[in-house]
């Protein structure tokens, strides 16, 4: 009893990070996908950029953890905007197919060029003292580093549903994903607001791809490798939404952690079977439009 | 008589917001009639629950007496029920002709040949080229139709559901859209449609409506509001309300 | 209006209009050119005949893809499941079974087919990123069960010691690949003739309306999702048949043919060449694969680079791939004069 407790507490923690890491990628994709339509398979570059600069801030140059990880995300939002005005924003109008091998293109070229600066080889994340080790709570103990990425996930989660239900760039984006046209007619600029919510989305993804360095290994073939991951919290939490990926993040996250725990010789399978069940009961994911 | 359509206690939200609100309907064999109502009245969706692209939370749709309200779409067609679309819905990267050869092939159950060239079935393209004639679209046969301006868009819309031979035809506003000058010529082709059709037809133009409709529906937020000939619908002050009054009620 | 008939002028438009559309399957003596270099190849370049079969096998695999993506427009990137099947069912049978190779390509076709059929059931039911996401999830799903089931597949050994009998009972595999290259060859022949047939076909044509327009296909009534299934299962059982050819011609199955690059790059070679034009396959295949011959042995890494570079030009100026490109500067030409 006490054994299988202790288990089901230790899937639970591994998988509430895993899950953390992957709706906080994940989540602008999904946005991306509601907002302008475009299927933007290059999302996960963002994340992988995101790990690369913190991982480098931090082990070459010493930037301290915190530092490390807001300037990732700033650069990568940056670097968005440029993207997304002079590239993406071309092909908004365009057929999915096209996005599809545009991004394809970008995920390509970010493999050559990070393999290049970098190496194959996984970037290690060398954690500050304070977040090393482990962190007793009484009744066990837990990783000292995962359980602050819960936590500061949880936190960072909580300030963007407040800021899309509360704030009227929220309220924007909303309208934007519920009915574009209405929305334009309405005198919302839908160019700046995308700019804004794709910068806001990549910034996100690379906040997740350094905070999440050790759970998702960061390397060259990062954007390709977990793109299915990333693509699945989307499908089962509904294109376009922005909390079902949270829980499809949350079901993914521990239900993986769980099978490859429990059974190893069959983990990777599960989920995907699930995936695809869940999918076949509903097409349009969790909480999508039908 | 049995009616060539009818729909009974037909239910539909999105949401909270209901769009087809128990509607009871008829529409008589060979009837000219035409649906109206304010913008948003929920006119589109009523056809789209008829035709099966979206499904009746409640109520049954039957035509010429058979129930079809759990018919696929593609066994509505095939049991005689043809559609016009109010943006126009055509194979924009094709010819006219292969627009309404695509209708025609299907009508005759030639769609889903595999094992012969289409241009073997020399019957259908000739049929559908003598329907591109009679609408005379015949010099613009091998046009892509995105070469073609809208209002020769919109007659192919209309040939293509003419290609489907349908007992019932429901027009979504055909002539949304098309400069007053060329909407005559859309008229011209829908008031003389084979008169054993039954036609019902979606519009805002009241000029067209009473010219062409022996009945008329008014749908007011998803409900029937009244129903009657084009002089009684004339008459009728809740009608009048309806459109004149549309501002204060917002 | 060449076919125009004297007598009567008036119904002269009519007669052209029809009469064009009732030739359009007709040969062009163009569509030959591609036969001519694949015999010419042969007693031209008789040592590069192993590299040859590649690219005709790939150029089969390519245009199972351009049936689904090209004409019915459902976007994957999991085709190499299908043709990583294929290619495991020949080699399995050719280990435990027979090494008779043309009963291998059946069952190569075969076993594709079904896991084509199932699988477009479930994906076919969704669309856009999800269903991009599905043919992911199941080429994952069947590499891992391939990985995993090393007591058949031999896992990541993959499936070694395949012997081949005699074509017929007659051709011998030989080690300058020209047996193979004449098999691939006939092989691929004949599933263009078959292609070719099925994409001017009313149900060819059916797939094109419903890439361009699936609301109208749904309302003139035709069983959309069925055709899509059908077209599906096809395509699957040409990929499987790319697959087992695979296996006959170099006489090894590893891990590699259901991976996820494979998938990229056969979607990658169809856009280079152009799709929804079935040459597109030939053209894309044979410049990849060249390419990727002289080039990538160089430099790898920045093979990637520039064919990600690649993809985004072709995007972004030249949507219709090299024959595409080649049809634009046809029209310039022409208009000249
Ligand atoms: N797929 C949908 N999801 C949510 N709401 C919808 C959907 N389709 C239509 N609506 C809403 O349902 C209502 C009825 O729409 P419908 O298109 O049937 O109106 P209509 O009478 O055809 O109007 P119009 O004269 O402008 O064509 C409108 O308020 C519309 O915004
Ligand atoms: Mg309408």
């Amino acid at each position: 009893m006490d054994v299988f407790f202790s288990a089901s507490i230790s899937i639970l923690f591994h998988g509430l990070a895993f899950a953390m890491v992957l709706y906080i990628i994940s989540v602008g994709l999904s946005v991306t996908m509601g907002l302008m339509g475009f299927a933007n398979l290059a999302h996960g570059v963002f994340a992988m950029a995101g790990g690369y600069l913190t991982t480098t801030a931090m082990n070459t140059y010493g930037v301290p953890f915190g530092f490390a990880l807001v300037f990732a995300a700033v650069a990568v939002a940056l670097l968005s905007v440029v993207l997304e005005r002079f590239l993406y924003a071309r092909l908004y109008g365009a057929g999915e197919l096209e996005q599809v091998l545009f991004t394809i293109g970008l995920i390509f070229m970010a493999v050559a060029v990070v393999r290049y600066i970098w190496g194959p080889l996984p970037q290690r994340m060398l954690l500050p003292a304070a977040l090393s080790g482990q962190i007793d709570f009484g009744f066990r103990s837990f990783p000292t580093y995962r359980t602050f990425l819960i936590a500061i996930s949880l936190v960072l989660i909580v300030v963007l549903w407040l800021g899309i239900e509360r704030t009227n760039f929220g309220a924007q984006v909303r309208a934007a994903v519920d009915n574009r046209r209405m929305a334009e007619s309405l005198g919302i600029n839908t160019g700046r607001l995308f700019t804004l919510t794709f910068a806001l989305g990549s910034g996100l993804a690379a906040l997740g791809g350094g905070l999440g360095a050790d759970i998702l290994a960061i390397h060259p073939a990062y954007a390709f490798e977990y793109l299915v991951y990333f693509l699945m919290v989307v499908a089962v939490g509904g294109l376009g939404s922005i909390r079902g990926p949270f829980v499809a993040a949350v079901l993914l996250g521990v239900s993986d952690t769980a099978f490859k725990y429990l059974v190893p010789e069959v983990g990777a399978f599960v989920i995907y079977i699930a995936v695809i069940g869940l999918l076949l009961w509903r097409p349009a994911g969790l909480f999508g439009r039908a | 008589m049995i009616p060539a359509l009818e729909t009974i206690g037909l239910k539909k939200s999105f949401g909270a917001l209901p769009v087809a609100n128990d509607i009871n309907f008829r529409l008589a064999p060979g009837a000219r009639h035409a649906l109206i109502g304010p913008n948003g009245a929920g006119k589109t969706t009523f056809i789209n629950l008829i035709t099966g692209r979206l499904e009746p939370s409640a109520g049954e749709i039957k035509l010429g007496g058979a129930e079809i309200t759990r018919l696929s779409q593609s066994g509505r067609v095939k049991r005689g029920l043809g559609r016009t679309f109010q943006i126009n819905t055509l194979f924009k990267g094709l010819s006219v002709l292969e627009n309404v050869t695509m209708a025609v092939s299907e009508r005759h159950g030639a769609g889903g040949d595999m094992f012969r060239f289409a241009g073997s079935r020399r019957d259908l393209v000739e049929e559908a080229y003598d329907l591109l004639e009679r609408l005379r679209l015949g010099n613009d046969a091998l046009l892509p139709v995105k070469e073609l301006p809208y209002g020769k868009q919109r007659l192919v819309e209309i040939a293509i559901a003419l290609g489907l031979r349908p007992s019932v035809l429901l027009l979504d506003e055909p002539a949304a859209g098309v400069p007053s000058a060329e909407t005559e010529i859309i008229l011209n082709v829908i008031e003389n449609l084979p008169g054993d059709i039954a036609v019902l037809i979606i519009e805002h133009d009241m000029d067209l409506v009473f010219r062409f409709a022996k009945k008329i529906t008014v749908l007011v937020q998803g409900a029937v509001l009244v129903e009657g000939t084009p002089a009684e619908i004339a008459a009728d002050a809740r009608v009048r309300e309806v459109y004149l009054g549309e501002h204060s009620h917002g | 209006m060449i076919f125009k008939r004297p007598s009567s002028s008036d119904s002269a438009p009519s007669d052209s209009a029809v009469e064009q559309m009732v030739r359009s399957h007709r040969l062009r003596p163009l569509e030959l050119l591609p036969w001519i270099v694949v015999v010419g190849a042969y007693f031209v370049f008789p040592e590069y005949l192993p590299l040859g079969s590649q690219i005709l096998i790939m150029i089969l695999f390519a245009i199972s893809l351009d049936l689904i993506l090209g004409y019915a427009g459902i976007i994957t990137l999991g085709h190499s499941a299908l043709f990583g099947v294929g290619a495991y069912a020949a080699g399995i049978y050719a280990l435990h079974v027979t090494g008779e190779p043309l009963s291998g390509l059946v069952v190569a076709a075969v076993a594709a087919g079904i896991v084509g059929f199932v699988s477009g059931l479930v994906i076919l039911r969704t669309h856009g990123l999800t269903l991009l996401m599905l043919t992911l999830a199941i080429t994952f799903l069947i590499a891992e069960l391939a990985n995993k089931a090393g007591f058949i597949t031999g896992g990541a050994d993959g499936l070694q010691g395949i012997a081949m009998q005699e074509i017929f009972g007659q051709f011998r595999f030989d080690m300058f690949g020209r047996t193979a290259y004449v098999y691939s060859a006939v092989v691929l022949f004949l599933v263009w003739l078959f292609a070719r047939l099925l994409v001017h076909s009313p149900f060819g044509r059916s797939l094109t309306g419903i890439r361009e327009n699936v609301t109208r296909m749904h309302a003139i009534g035709t069983p959309v999702r069925k055709r899509l299934v059908t077209v599906y299962t096809i395509s699957a059982m040409l990929a499987g048949l790319a697959g087992g050819l695979l296996t006959h011609t170099t006489q090894f199955v590893g891990l590699s043919v259901l991976s996820f690059e494979r998938s990229g790059e056969i979607v990658i070679m169809l856009i280079l060449g152009g799709i929804g034009r079935l040459y597109g396959a030939f053209v894309g295949a044979a410049v990849y694969m060249i390419a990727q011959d002289e080039l990538a042995k160089a430099d790898p890494v920045f093979w990637y680079f520039w064919i990600g570079l690649l993809l985004v030009l072709i995007v972004m100026f030249a949507r219709g791939g090299i024959l595409g490109l080649v049809d634009q500067a046809l029209r310039l030409v022409r208009r000249k004069p």
